[in-house]
């Protein structure tokens, strides 16, 4: 038997590795040391759940387990043969016990190919992943195929970059690889910054070979033996996964000389990023790679042609690479099997914001993102109204409810306004502005905007100030043309692909909530009551005693009113200091986003 | 004034360069292990200047920051410019150039967070320790930092202290949160 | 070469392969404005970050507009450079630029000379739609060079020049985002950082943010009062490139007028830096001359080749950069300094002032020299031999403030004695000449033989290194020549290595030598000014009778009457200095 411990950074954070050590003990303690294994495995995606503990090969999927639960799984379930049943998924539709992952809406639409081995194996041992095939591709590539028939396979699977382009992976391998040099490297981009996205991180630390496997058939094809990955240095535990990962694969020869026997060979070499969100861009990246200022370059020249210390370099993200070995095991009609005309496949995301299921999910492409919300993400939280979805991270837009019937593929996402970009996917319910969330976008923008072209360096700064004027209220309505404007004008003109698509979130807000924008600058009211400057202390007429204890203690002689009679708030002179609200013993004074000018007496 | 010539005057201060240079700068000294343990590190990467960043990682975990004097020396090490160096240090995020709380607090600002209120939780630490981001209290207990996404969506909003994770935390946890470790 | 066709606004034009749009259109007549592009094309030197956006243009069939100076022409292109989409995100481009940059025109060092202004003139530019923060920075005034980076808007002009050309490496982009821009480490003072003071960066920069210090108003106040008596030198590259400030043709050579213009400001006496150059030749071509006979003779004590010395910023890079190679440079003093210390006793004596009342001003192509004359081993008793330095930019503004008409002036002869010079003295203006006029002057002493032919063609040039070989009656002696910082560094790098075969080395830091000099009229990247200001130089050397430093009466009786032989103690006194290692260390001070 084996007692799977989900040990990804989400159920790590809440005690999991205290749980495996506790599952340890308490086998120990009851001599079944040797009958039941404790696995620490990779994310299992539903991390709202967390921690999550599988129990094979009955696959029992228990949910927020605690330290203490332990004991009485190993006792019930382990010994007895009894399932826990109050740590089982309760299905809040059918207010049923569910067992199995399968049956669970979460899991029931998604379709693991990158995620395959996530949550299945420990990633810090070889051997399980090699039991479940990992360096077969490999294998079989240098074994059976060339070069040129390895590259037609990914070609002809129709796999494209996930990293946020989509551009078709077995042409950039081909272009690379027809690029004549002495040396060429293979890089994986693993620097994901979208604030919200996780895809990445999950695979590096749940099934690192997979990378580093894909990368070494990326360097067979493009003729590189050299690989690096670009890891952010905030994600310690996948840089530690992945330094036992290609230590392992050392001493197994799956890297380093004369791999398999053969002529290649291919080694892997870490580089860390350093919290630069616009590394992602791959020629920043290579630039950050070298030990200089993460500054993009224009393009072309294309890494392909000039990248890492000026070699042809191909740069894939980790999500790409993960789909790779199975391509070449299962064959690439059986990839291109999946997904939509355009866009082959499955594809991670990492669905987080007003949801139930918080998570990783993966699904085939062309599923709909009411499927993803309201099935396996089960609905929008606390019974709130769906507003908007927010897919792309920095460089996408939110998407409405006029779009939730939208097969999900890079094409249809742009049309839509928005992009594939890495994977994030942030519900957003009836609380939310929107004038705040493209705030909130472009404060991530400045904060993360390398500096060196003028329109993403100033011209987001300005976009920032202009939504900030909104949400306080002193916007004017040129300010909305102005807006515009200069929305169109950084896709225009900005430097690189960050730069490009910035003012997305603008964009698509401004489409699709013009009234909202409106709204705050015409009104003075934010209808979501999330801008603080758009709230007015009012006073309720019916609660109101007359006291006269707030008018004492307004600092600016907001408030008048008779003795024993209504008193009333002149907004004009507020400075929303709240001292009122504080003084009042009634509970008459209340925060409100708008207020009857009507009722103000002269 | 006497009546010497110009030119006899000029004789009779024969060489006014033979005096040092006037010290006029107090420098920054760091002392002899701690340059050798830089030294160490630029040697562990053949001090090629293409490992800068990486120098610079396991320098700031050495020492925990990145003072002016330390860039000077990975500089001279690495036969770059200390310009250059501190060009990389003040680019990246992760670099810093003072030296962090005892506990070092990270709000995280990712998206899920942001919109599950970390703004506030943001907002009750700086106001609990009196500090702002990137400041660290006087007693050096604690600094305040923000990141972008943890991975621990799941539990928005999310703050870590040193490498502990807390989540679900709300506005009131935050003085649970700093009082458990100011004791 | 292949040919690429394209067409350019409705125009069919055909151009080389690897040409840019921008390159392309200005074959053709299209003007596309740049702002942080910037080129000395033949130089090698090119700055291509596109980074302002300013040059963008539209690509049919591309989603983004496309920077022009990067974007390489392909066959069958079609490009618009002035469509309303591309004025309308050129225009917004430069706004944007402006809102971040302070509106202080009036009294900016800059004014009338500002890409920027020239650009907001162009596009039309009346007010800022996009006003909000701006970011702001310390000011920092070092000898030379006034940093006010509030005014930088990122060109990255000025750090390709201090690290690619010059390898000084006191400049870098620093901070991210909208905190972005050019400065030292740390943001320290310039005079902390191993700044030259080359001014490489203040001739590059297209807008007010890096700036010379200006002394014109401490030059009024001398000339103001009645107790001073005022002399003012002119190097020889000024005469070649100041015309160019009044709207005359590149390469007027100006001399007459410039001593015109130097006397009506009313200067007591108007001297020549050539003068000294021509004394610069007899102290270290006799230093070279000792060095090689005695190497000759088998001392191994003496360190060859020889480097020269009279470049400023040069002494300053090998003073941060090659502190071991103290002994190697020769100890002649620059000719300012050497024109300095002669004044302020030969001369003062001669006209019976006290060195306090004797104001010495210099007209220079160069920031460093502002530096120069403020070093500590220049002055006596607190008194420096050059009080002032001046550029050529700053003497035609004072010309102007003093509304001068330059081009009506008669042309008038320098003042004696310190006003007389030889060809020899003139050409030290240009990247080469130094070691020329050296070797005019060293032949003729060595071998005792008159020169057949006096140019030495195989000196000149314009490439960043380049070296002959002389052949010394017999002897053939290996001589190097640098321009430009960056080269400089390779020869010494030799040097250092022990892999050099010359026996001497003239370099000059600024690429041209003093006629590309930090305080030369803006060339705004035309290469061909260069070219013309160097020409000229060689014009008036060929004009001169005197055409050897050695052959100069003024000197002749300067050493007869006062110094004695050249090397001799009072010569070494006066004329020779000494080097001083400058470390790299991190010193703080703000």
């Amino acid at each position: 038997m084996h007692i799977l411990v989900c040990d990804g950074t989400g159920c790590r954070s809440s005690q999991s590795g205290l749980i495996s050590e506790m599952f340890r003990d308490e086998l120990l303690r009851k001599g079944l040391k040797n009958e039941v294994q404790v696995i620490r495995t990779g994310c299992f995606g539903f991390c709202e759940k967390g921690p999550i503990v599988k129990i094979l090969p009955d696959n029992t999927f228990y949910t927020q387990v605690r330290p203490e639960d332990t004991a009485e799984i190993i006792d019930e379930h382990i010994i007895k043969g009894r399932k826990v049943t109050r740590l089982l998924y309760l299905d809040p539709d059918t207010q049923e016990y569910v067992s199995d992952s399968k049956h669970m809406g979460f899991y029931k639409k998604q379709l693991r190919v990158a995620l395959r081995n996530c949550g299945l194996i420990d990633p810090e041992n070889i051997d399980e992943a090699i039991a479940r095939d990992a360096y077969q591709a490999l294998g079989k590539v240098l074994s059976e195929y060339t070069p040129e028939q390895t590259i037609d396979i990914i070609k002809r699977s129709g796999l494209r970059g996930r990293g946020g382009a989509g551009f078709p992976t077995g042409l950039k391998w081909e272009i690379t690889g027809k690029n004549p040099a002495d040396r060429k490297y293979v890089v994986c981009n693993a620097d994901e910054g979208d604030p919200g996205a996780f895809m990445d991180r999950s695979i590096l630390e749940g099934d690192p070979h997979s990378v580093l496997e894909a990368m070494a058939i990326c360097g067979y094809c493009i003729g590189a033996s050299n690989g690096l990955i670009y890891v952010r240095a905030e994600y310690p535990l996948a840089v530690k996964r992945l330094k036992v990962a290609i230590e392992q694969a050392h001493q197994y020869g799956l890297l380093g000389e004369h791999i398999f026997g053969t002529d290649f060979s291919f080694d892997i070499k870490l580089r860390y990023g350093a919290g630069a969100f616009v590394c992602g861009e791959e020629t920043a990246l290579i630039h950050s790679m070298e030990g200089k200022r993460g500054e993009p370059t224009n393009k072309p020249p294309f890494p392909s042609q000039s990248g890492y210390l000026g070699k042809p370099t191909n740069v894939n993200n980790v999500e790409t690479f993960a789909n790779v070995p199975v391509i070449i095991l299962k064959g690439a009609e059986w990839f291109s099997s999946i997904g939509t005309e355009k866009s082959k496949g499955t594809k991670v995301f990492a669905l987080a914001g007003k949801i139930n299921n918080v998570g990783l999910i993966e699904v085939p492409m062309g599923t709909t993102l009411r499927e993803i919300i309201f099935e396996i993400g089960g609905g929008i939280k606390n019974g709130k109204k769906f507003k908007a979805i927010q897919t792309g991270g920095p460089s996408g837009g939110c998407l409405t409810e006029k779009h939730l019937d939208t097969p999900i593929d890079y094409e249809s996402l742009t049309a839509a306004g928005s992009m594939m970009g890495s994977g994030g996917m942030i519900v957003l319910d009836e609380d939310d502005c929107m004038v705040s969330v493209a705030k909130y976008y472009l404060g991530f923008i400045v904060e993360e905007s390398c500096g060196k072209c003028a329109p993403c360096r100033i011209g987001n700064k300005r976009l920032y100030e202009i939504l900030e004027r909104i949400t306080k209220g002193k916007a004017v309505p040129e300010d909305l043309d102005k807006l515009r404007n200069l929305c169109n004008v950084i896709r225009d003109t900005a430097l690189c692909g960050l730069g490009q698509t910035s003012p997305n979130p603008v964009l698509s807000t401004l489409n699709n909530f013009i009234e909202e924008y409106e709204e705050h600058v015409f009104e003075k009211k934010c209808r979501s009551g999330q801008c603080h400057d758009l709230l007015y202390y009012v006073i309720d007429e019916e609660e109101c005693t007359g006291c006269g204890a707030c008018k004492r203690v307004c600092p600016v002689n907001a408030i008048s009113g008779e003795k024993k009679q209504p008193h009333i708030i002149d907004q004009k002179i507020c400075i929303k200091c709240g001292s009122c609200m504080e003084k009042c013993q009634f509970d008459a004074i209340n925060l409100k986003n708008e207020y009857k000018s009507t009722t103000v007496s002269v | 004034m006497s009546t010497k010539t110009n030119t006899e005057n000029h004789i009779a201060n024969e060489c006014p360069y033979n005096g040092s240079l006037p010290e006029v700068e107090v420098k920054i000294k760091l002392t002899a292990d701690k340059i050798e343990k830089i030294d160490a590190i630029c040697r562990s990467f053949d001090n090629d200047p293409g490992e800068l960043i990486n120098v610079l990682h396991e320098t700031q975990s050495e020492f925990g920051y990145l003072p002016a004097e330390v860039q000077d020396v990975i500089a001279q090490n690495l036969r770059i410019p200390v310009a250059q160096v501190y060009g990389v240090v003040s680019f990246y995020s992760f670099f810093t150039m003072t030296p962090k709380g005892e506990h070092p607090i990270s709000i995280c600002l990712g998206t899920a967070c942001y919109v599950r209120g970390s703004e506030k939780i943001l907002e009750e630490f700086k106001k609990e320790l009196k500090i702002e981001v990137g400041e660290t209290t006087p007693d050096g207990k604690f600094s305040i930092n923000c990141l972008r996404c943890v991975g621990a969506c799941g539990l928005a909003p999310v703050v870590m202290v040193g490498e502990r994770v807390f989540g679900r935390v709300s506005p009131e946890g935050v003085k649970q949160i700093i009082a458990e470790y100011n004791n | 070469m292949e040919m690429i066709k394209l067409t350019i606004d409705n125009k069919k034009i055909e151009v080389a392969e690897g040409t840019t749009i921008l390159k392309a259109a200005r074959q053709f007549g299209i003007d596309i404005p740049t702002l942080c592009h910037f080129e000395l094309g033949d130089m090698g030197i090119e700055n291509k970050p596109g980074g302002c956006r300013i040059c963008v243009v539209e690509i049919e069939g591309r989603r983004n507009l496309a920077p022009s100076c990067i974007t390489e022409v392909q066959e069958g292109m079609v490009v618009n450079t002035h469509n309303i989409r591309v004025i309308n995100a050129r225009r917004t481009v430069l706004e944007l630029i402006i809102s971040d940059h302070p509106f202080d025109c009036l009294v900016c060092a800059k004014s009338g000379q500002c890409e920027l202004q020239h650009l907001a003139t162009q596009l039309g530019i009346r007010e800022i739609p996009y006003k909000g923060e701006q970011s702001t920075y310390r000011k920092d005034t070092s000898p030379s060079i006034i940093r006010d980076i509030d005014k930088c808007i990122l060109c990255r002009r000025c750090e390709m020049m201090c690290n690619q050309v010059q390898t000084v490496g006191a400049l870098s982009a620093i901070n991210r985002g909208f905190m972005s821009v050019v400065a030292p480490a740390f943001e320290m003072n310039l005079e902390d950082s191993p700044c030259t003071y080359c001014g490489q960066c203040v001739s590059v920069c297209p807008t007010g943010a890096l700036t010379e210090v200006d002394h014109t108003n401490d030059i009024i106040r001398a000339l103001s009062d009645p107790s001073k008596t005022v002399i003012v030198q002119t190097a020889p590259a000024v005469r070649a490139a100041l015309g160019e400030e009044f709207g005359m043709e590149p390469g007027t050579l100006v001399t007459g007028k410039l001593v015109a213009a130097l006397r009506r400001l009313g200067f007591d006496y108007v001297f020549d830096t050539d003068f000294s150059a021509d004394l610069t030749i007899m102290e270290e071509g006799t230093e070279f001359l000792n060095r090689i006979k005695r190497h000759m003779a088998g001392d191994t004590s003496v360190r060859l080749p020889i480097l020269t010395s009279c470049c400023p910023g040069w002494v300053n890079f090998f003073e941060h950069n090659f502190p071991d190679l103290l002994d190697v440079p020769s100890t002649a003093k620059s000719p300012q300094q050497m024109f300095g210390a002669i004044a302020k006793t030969y001369f003062a004596d001669k006209i019976g002032v006290n060195r306090n009342d004797l104001v010495v001003v210099s007209i220079m192509p160069c920031l460093a020299k502002k530096y120069e004359c403020q070093r500590n081993e220049f002055k006596v008793n607190g008194n420096p031999d050059v009080d002032y330095s001046i550029s050529t930019r700053e003497l035609a503004a004072f010309i102007k403030l003093a509304n001068i008409d330059f081009l009506d002036l008669p042309d008038e002869d320098f003042d004696d004695p310190l006003g007389e010079s030889s060809g020899a003295g003139v050409i030290f203006g240009n990247t080469g000449g130094v070691i020329e006029a050296a070797c005019r002057t060293a032949y003729e002493l060595y071998t005792g033989k008159k020169l057949e032919k006096i140019e030495f063609e195989e000196l000149r040039g314009l490439e960043g290194i380049r070296s002959a070989t002389i052949d010394f009656d017999g002897l053939p002696l290996n001589i190097g020549i640098a321009n430009g910082l960056g080269n400089a560094r390779k020869l010494l790098d030799e040097v250092r290595a022990g892999t050099s075969n010359y026996h001497a080395i003239e370099i000059m830091a600024c690429p041209g030598g003093c006629i590309g000099g930090g305080g030369q009229p803006y060339h705004h990247g035309n290469s061909e000014i260069l070219r013309r200001r160097a020409a000229a130089i060689y014009t008036e050397d060929e004009r001169k009778t005197i055409r050897k430093s050695h052959e100069n009466p003024s000197i002749i009786r300067l050493y007869s009457e006062f110094l004695g032989e050249p090397g001799s103690k009072k010569s070494h006194c006066l004329l020779h200095t000494h080097y001083f290692p400058k470390s790299n260390e991190v010193t703080i001070h703000r």
